[in-house]
């Protein structure tokens, strides 16, 4: 339609008040940020950070770096692709770290092997017949115990009408405590072949990425993608206009703690253990790849594409302090100077657009 | 028509199932009913624009219009695909019947005027076949110009011969819109007049309580 076509009365409409897609707002971001780590490599380490300076490798791309900055981001991308869609129906997930230590330890005792190298397995938490089982059986326990946290989360928030915060921090401490209680504290090892499969290599990866399509085409296509934006933007609205409010927020809970749980399954698979500290801070790091990926935390804004660049930001910033060879320390602070300047980003691009 | 705190939004409220009647019943269309809910209203055909705006900010036009009786290309549970042709096709439509002028259909509630929004929301009513539409104070909020784009389109629906209940405090718009007023006081319809029957001083005094007609009951 027309730019500048006239509504009755004259009202005129002001292409200038379209907002561009905060999107490319993040993508640039992702470029200045990779970009500045290249230019320092170059200029003080004489080193590349993206491209490929040796002779006995194949290729433009230093693609063993590229690999591990997704992968190292995958198994956290999965849960904050869970927290986006709580953020977008306008609540929070603090609970998603605890989750992941909590079905790491349950998930991982239905997958231990009997026998290591010929002995019985010094880790079994249960007898013989929670031995070897199928792969499907520790998976489908994990992701059952991640669906029934996230439904008390979801159950909480609807219909006692707690605040999210306060709900899911219950379970954070609630499944935390849990998984120390587990087995006394005690790590859990040996799984299966079957189960070591899941989160071998490139696999977090590769979940990943599915996920992300799939949740990206939930959100952008389905019913229940437009009550999360709805309930976000407006609840008052969506219950007016006949959306189940209630039961909405219970599904997106849930899924967010079977997205947690199939995180722990992952990671419990790549370590080939699960320990009761597992996932720890994971739920900040979750929420704070979505904030930086655009997503407003008053809700009803933001996109699994979103998440998906804030996640490699992320990647991007771990991988390029370690290439500059500086100290962990200095990641979190820039992390935390991060997660507060996308915010604070995203307030001033919404106070521009209210005036004008 | 009636004073503030005369009950006009209070019985629209009851009418449309937001709040319950603690006495009397609701007689729509030959049958009575009782709406525990908007939704259940709308299912009977009563269309409302409530005056704090029902619209999601975040959302395009057609998913406002379509907020929580969407479109569907397959359905699956809460995992339905949605049809978004249909649903802009649709919201066009409804913005021709209503003679609304939006630019941009695919911009977000967020970016609009006042009017505009307002503009929506009574569009919203007309994209589905209703029998009765209420509108409390569709221009309490908006400037003169905006106002004057409402008062536009309240006309069209009302040439197309659309059912329309308008609750009001503007003694010009009241005049200009309707065929018959109703005046509430102090929770009770003291006036049914047709408009050639009387005028705005008429009706001023039975606002007032200088003159106090016949009583009526439950005149929906």
């Amino acid at each position: 339609m027309a730019q500048t076509s006239h509504g009755i009365g004259g009202l005129t409409y002001d292409p200038a008040k379209k907002a561009r897609p905060p999107e490319l707002n993040v993508l640039m971001a992702l470029v200045l940020i990779t970009a500045a780590f290249e230019l320092i490599g170059r200029v003080f380490l004489g080193d590349s950070f993206l491209f490929n300076t040796r002779d006995n490798v194949e290729g433009i791309f230093n693609w063993q770096r590229l690999n591990i900055i997704i992968l190292q981001v995958s198994i956290v991308g999965i849960i904050a692709l869970g927290v986006t869609q709580v953020i977008i129906s306008g609540g929070i997930d603090l609970s998603s770290g605890s989750i992941v230590g909590a079905t790491a330890m349950i998930a991982m005792s239905f997958a231990q092997t009997e026998l290591v190298n010929g002995n019985p397995n010094p880790k079994a938490i249960f007898g013989d017949w929670a031995m070897d089982l199928p792969v499907i059986v520790p998976v489908l326990v994990g992701l059952g115990c991640g669906l029934m946290a996230g439904f008390v989360n979801g159950a909480l928030v609807a219909y006692t009408r707690i605040p999210p915060f306060i709900a899911t921090l219950g379970m954070m401490v609630f499944a935390r405590g849990l998984s120390r209680w587990w087995s006394n504290g005690n790590p859990v090892s040996f799984p299966t072949e079957g189960y070591a499969a899941i989160g071998k290599g490139m696999m977090p990866v590769v979940i990943f990425v599915s996920l992300a399509i799939l949740f990206h085409l939930i959100l952008t296509q389905t019913k229940y993608g437009k009550h999360c934006y709805a309930v976000g933007s407006n609840e008052q609205a969506s219950r007016m206009s006949g959306i189940k409010v209630n039961n909405h927020k219970v599904l997106v809970y849930s899924i967010a703690g079977m997205l947690a749980a199939l995180a722990a399954v992952v990671l419990s698979s790549k370590n080939l253990t699960a320990q009761a500290g597992m996932g720890v801070m994971y739920e900040l790091d979750a929420i704070a790849m979505a904030v930086i990926g655009g997503i407003s935390l008053q809700g009803g804004r933001g996109s699994i594409l979103g998440t998906v660049l804030g996640a490699l930001i992320f990647g991007v910033i771990i991988s390029g302090f370690t290439f500059l060879k500086l100290d962990a320390y200095y990641q979190e602070m820039v992390k935390g100077v991060i997660i507060v300047g996308a915010v604070v980003l995203d307030q001033w691009r919404q106070q521009k657009r209210g005036r004008g | 028509m009636g004073d503030n705190g005369a009950g006009k939004s209070t019985f629209v409220r009851q009418l449309t199932g937001v709040e319950q009647p603690t006495r009397g019943q609701i007689v729509f269309d030959g049958v009575e009913h009782s709406f525990a809910s908007p939704i259940e209203a709308r299912e009977a055909g009563i269309e409302t624009v409530f005056q704090n705006l029902a619209l999601a900010d975040d959302l395009d036009v057609p998913s406002n219009l379509f907020l929580g009786r969407e479109k569907f290309r397959f359905k699956f549970g809460p995992f339905s695909v949605l049809d978004k042709k249909a649903m802009r096709d649709a919201t066009t439509q409804a913005l021709i019947k209503t003679g609304v002028k939006i630019p941009n259909l695919m911009n977000t509630i967020r970016n609009m005027s006042g009017g505009q929004r307002q503009c929506v929301a009574i569009a919203r009513t007309a994209a589905f076949k209703s029998k009765l539409v209420i509108m409390d104070e569709p221009t309490a909020a908006l400037g003169v110009q905006e106002t004057a784009q409402v008062e536009n389109i309240i006309r069209t629906l009302k040439e197309a011969g659309e059912p329309l209940i308008l609750i009001s405090h503007n003694m010009r718009q009241v005049f200009d819109l309707v065929d018959r007023v109703v005046v509430f006081r102090r929770g009770r319809i003291v006036a049914n007049l047709r408009k050639e029957e009387t005028n705005g001083q008429d009706v001023v005094s039975y606002i007032t309580g200088a003159k106090t007609g016949a009583e009526f009951e439950g005149a929906a």
